[in-house]
């Protein structure tokens, strides 16, 4: 193992885990032989590394140009209103996490989201509802309609 | 001296034994195939694409309808021909039919086909899209309008092959350049390249024929070539497609170039987003290897070409050579200063070829088919075919190949297909975020790698974004600022924190915030982002802005001083609202479809917007009857205050 093995082993670490633990972190520095910095530099200058773990359900919703325009931000905003988190954030229960991606490649389907490695064409909010309900959002859903009830009252 | 030494016993050795090597794989390639002439065979196109449409579904619906009523047919999964808007698509080759391609086949036509074509001999023509090969009977793909632009040098197998098996790559003709090459002297091998005058397809344009002339001559024994992989603009996904559905064109690209510069050892720099064309092309290089076309003597010669596959991590800039060697070496992605070129000085300071996925899939029919026939095509500066991603407003979006110098009106009204829905065209993006927004007078622009410059756009690796009335170009200026002020390294002040400031203003602009006199300073930030960045990310970075003022500057000034946005698009600027007079007490549509449950029913019985709670998603307006279509959008705000005055 080397210095040039730095991303290979930092993509196999994240296969395993889901994310990059800083334990794991520090044990790469001191197996490969570089400086701890550059390690937690590459773990964070590169998009696909992620450093908290990923939820059960990993929603990723593209903004692609075509997305963006068709939607894509319409979309992922009803992600974060109906799951309460940001982007690059996971639901406190661990059950999902939702990112932002470059472009999937599917522009004719836009705008589109990444759930479980499943691309779902065409997401508009009824489609978010139908999703995360499909992946057992119902009681959560519940609760946010009872505080937008009471917040109406 | 020993370089030349080794290359004429190569060339000596070589002779007699690659050819009879290849012949003797392509014989058997095409014997195992014999048995797709005989039996029905259906291909289904399985690329990233297709998959995401249905294809995985249909493909399995069609192996239970052979299975349950027994007919003997081979379902074979293709790559993509490029018809993204007729995903799913399957074609089927039925001995005494012409082979028909059918389009957006779900379960349901599926069985239909098991049950009146395959089982008794019905084509079922009504449900057919074209056929392959001119025939009495149905129109093919030349008879469409695209069919009329498109010259497929690079696409031509994609869709049709199964790029999982190497055996159908074979069969026409694969490998046989790489054999042609090998036994022809390298220097040989590239002048012809060079006469080709093959330029780079990333987006530069540089000739590869020079550069790899230049990794050539470079001193040293060990030297490297890259495929560039990482594909990042938003909207472009012409090299995934590649990847995923010929990757073996890509192989025997590289090991011909790797040939010609004397090259040992390459990778295959693929984003790992795209999981399918990794997965493809691991499992292609896996076959290489064991028939010998790749690893030790190749085809039987002295030649010897190691290929792997690095996946990278995820940074836009990294489609930058030098900081996608960078990345490669266990470093931060950041570009660094030229020269030395990689060509000289590259992967771990050996000298290094770096060219896109296309540029190497161009070797091959150049090597086979010679250096005229390429230059044949296309226009004298840039000869050949271009390939495009079309995407957004368009009737037809798809993957499409046209000659260099075909002009933007010709692919986006007759490749394309047009606007849909009766929407005006409003702009053409192209070149992703370092490109432009050209509007409808820039149409005429043939498109090559020179002519687009002086438009303010560039041609860019292909991505072509069609946008319509709906679409703000201030909105559209921003996305790109925001993709590129995100994706800066940080190593250039200008482009770190200038692209940010540029972000921001926009950003003030389709709030409402804006003033006329940040316009200019816009301009200022945009030439200074260009003259102090090193790379072509920060260089390239303002062109969006810039070309938006230039083509669009009505929308900035509606932003700035009326608050209103032309597209009605922004939502800062727009409020959806209910018109009382085209409204039905009869209809509950909106209120069903608007999550937020900001809709309401008032006292007489007609629909209304709670604007407190409106999240501005356009489901209401998509929702209402057309016999209605009483929800409208106002733009500027001050529109709303209006209408309720009026109408209370």
């Amino acid at each position: 193992m080397q210095e040039k093995d730095l991303i290979p082993v930092l993509e196999r670490i994240q296969k395993k885990y889901g994310y990059l633990p800083l334990q794991a972190l520090k044990s790469v520095a001191r197996e490969l032989g570089v400086p701890a910095v550059q390690v937690y530099g590459a773990a964070t200058f590169f998009k696909q590394f992620r450093l908290n773990p990923p939820g059960k359900y990993q929603i990723e919703v593209c903004m692609g140009t075509a997305c963006y325009m068709a939607g894509g931000q319409v979309a992922l905003d009803s992600f974060e209103r109906r799951l309460k988190i940001g982007v690059g954030e996971t639901t406190p229960d661990g059950e999902f996490s939702l990112e932002r991606v470059a472009c999937v490649g599917c522009c004719n389907l836009a705008p589109v989201a990444v759930v479980d490695n499943v691309v779902e064409k065409n997401v508009t909010p009824t489609r978010v509802d139908g999703i995360l309900l499909s992946l057992g959002l119902s009681e959560e859903n519940k609760e946010n309609k009872e505080n937008s009830n009471a917040q109406g009252k | 001296m020993r370089r030349e030494n080794r290359e004429r016993e190569a060339g000596v050795m070589a002779v007699p034994s690659a050819e009879k090597f290849y012949a003797m794989l392509r014989s058997a390639a095409v014997a195992g195939l014999r048995i797709l002439d005989e039996v029905p065979v259906i291909r289904i196109g399985t690329a990233t694409c297709g998959i995401a449409a249905g294809a995985l579904l249909v493909r399995d619906t069609f192996r239970d309808e052979l299975n349950k009523r027994g007919i003997e047919a081979r379902v074979m999964e293709v790559g993509c021909m490029g018809h993204c808007y007729a995903e799913p698509m399957v074609i089927i080759t039925k001995p005494g039919f012409p082979s028909l391609c059918y389009n957006n086949v779900d379960e349901e036509l599926a069985i239909h086909l098991v049950d009146d074509f395959l089982a008794r001999g019905d084509p079922c023509y009504e449900f057919a899209m074209a056929a392959l090969e001119p025939n009495d009977f149905f129109p093919t793909f030349q008879d469409f309008p695209r069919g009329i632009y498109e010259e497929k040098m690079i696409l031509g197998d994609c869709g049709l092959i199964d790029p999982q098996e190497i055996d159908h790559f074979l069969a026409r003709d694969g490998y046989l350049a790489l054999c042609k090459a090998l036994q022809t002297e390298s220097n040989q091998v590239l002048q012809e390249i060079k006469k080709a005058n093959l330029r780079g397809r990333g987006g530069a344009g540089f000739p590869a024929g020079e550069k790899w002339d230049m990794a050539r001559k470079a001193p040293g024994e060990i030297k490297f070539v890259i495929c560039n992989g990482d594909e990042g603009d938003p909207g472009a996904f012409m090299d995934r497609n590649i990847l995923e559905s010929n990757p073996h064109l890509v192989i025997e690209g590289m090991i011909i170039c790797a040939y010609c510069v004397g090259a040992s050892r390459g990778f295959l720099y693929i984003r790992s987003e795209y999981r399918q064309a990794v997965c493809r092309m691991e499992r292609a290089l896996e076959q290489a290897r064991e028939k010998g076309l790749l690893g030790e003597r190749i085809l039987g010669s002295n030649f010897s070409f190691n290929l792997e596959i690095f996946t990278a991590a995820g940074a836009f800039v990294c489609g930058e050579g030098t900081a996608l060697v960078k990345s490669m070496e266990g470093k931060m992605g950041i570009p660094e200063h030229r020269p030395p070129e990689l060509a000289e000085s590259g992967y771990l300071g050996k000298p290094t070829v770096l060219n896109n996925v296309k540029t190497f899939c161009y070797v091959p029919p150049i090597i086979l088919r010679g250096a005229r026939w390429f230059r044949d095509v296309g226009t004298p500066e840039s000869p050949g075919t271009a390939v495009f991603a079309l995407a957004g407003k368009i009737s037809a979006p798809g993957l499409v190949e046209v000659p260099m110098g075909t002009t933007l009106r010709q692919l986006i009204d007759d490749v394309g297909g047009g606007v849909p829905h009766g929407k005006r065209f409003k702009a053409v993006q192209i070149g992703g975020p370092s490109g432009g927004c050209l509007p409808e007078q820039a149409l005429d622009i043939p498109i090559d790698f020179d002519s687009l410059l002086g438009a303010g756009a560039m041609m860019g690796s292909g991505g072509i974004i069609v946008l319509d009335e709906d679409d703000c170009m201030v909105r559209i200026a921003r996305f790109f600022l925001n993709f590129t002020q995100e994706e800066s390294c940080g190593k250039c002040t200008f482009c770190r924190l200038g692209t940010r400031h540029m972000f921001r203003i926009l950003d003030d602009i389709i709030r409402g915030k804006g003033e006329m006199g940040q316009l200019e300073t816009l301009r200022r930030l945009a030439e200074d982002i260009k003259i102090g960045s090193l790379c072509n990310l920060g260089k390239t970075a303002p062109n969006p802005v810039l070309t938006t003022l230039r083509y669009f500057f009505d929308e900035y000034r509606a932003h700035i001083s009326e608050k209103r946005c032309p597209a009605l698009s922004c939502p800062e600027l727009t409020v959806y609202f209910i018109e009382p007079k085209r409204c039905s007490k009869l209809c509950n549509v909106c209120i069903g479809s608007c999550p937020v449950e900001a809709i309401f029913t008032r006292d007489d019985g007609l629909k209304a917007i709670d604007q407190e709670k409106c999240v501005k998603c356009d489901n209401c307006l998509k929702a209402c009857p057309p016999d209605y279509s009483a929800v409208i959008k106002l733009s500027p705000l001050s529109l709303l205050d209006e209408r309720l005055g009026k109408n209370k």
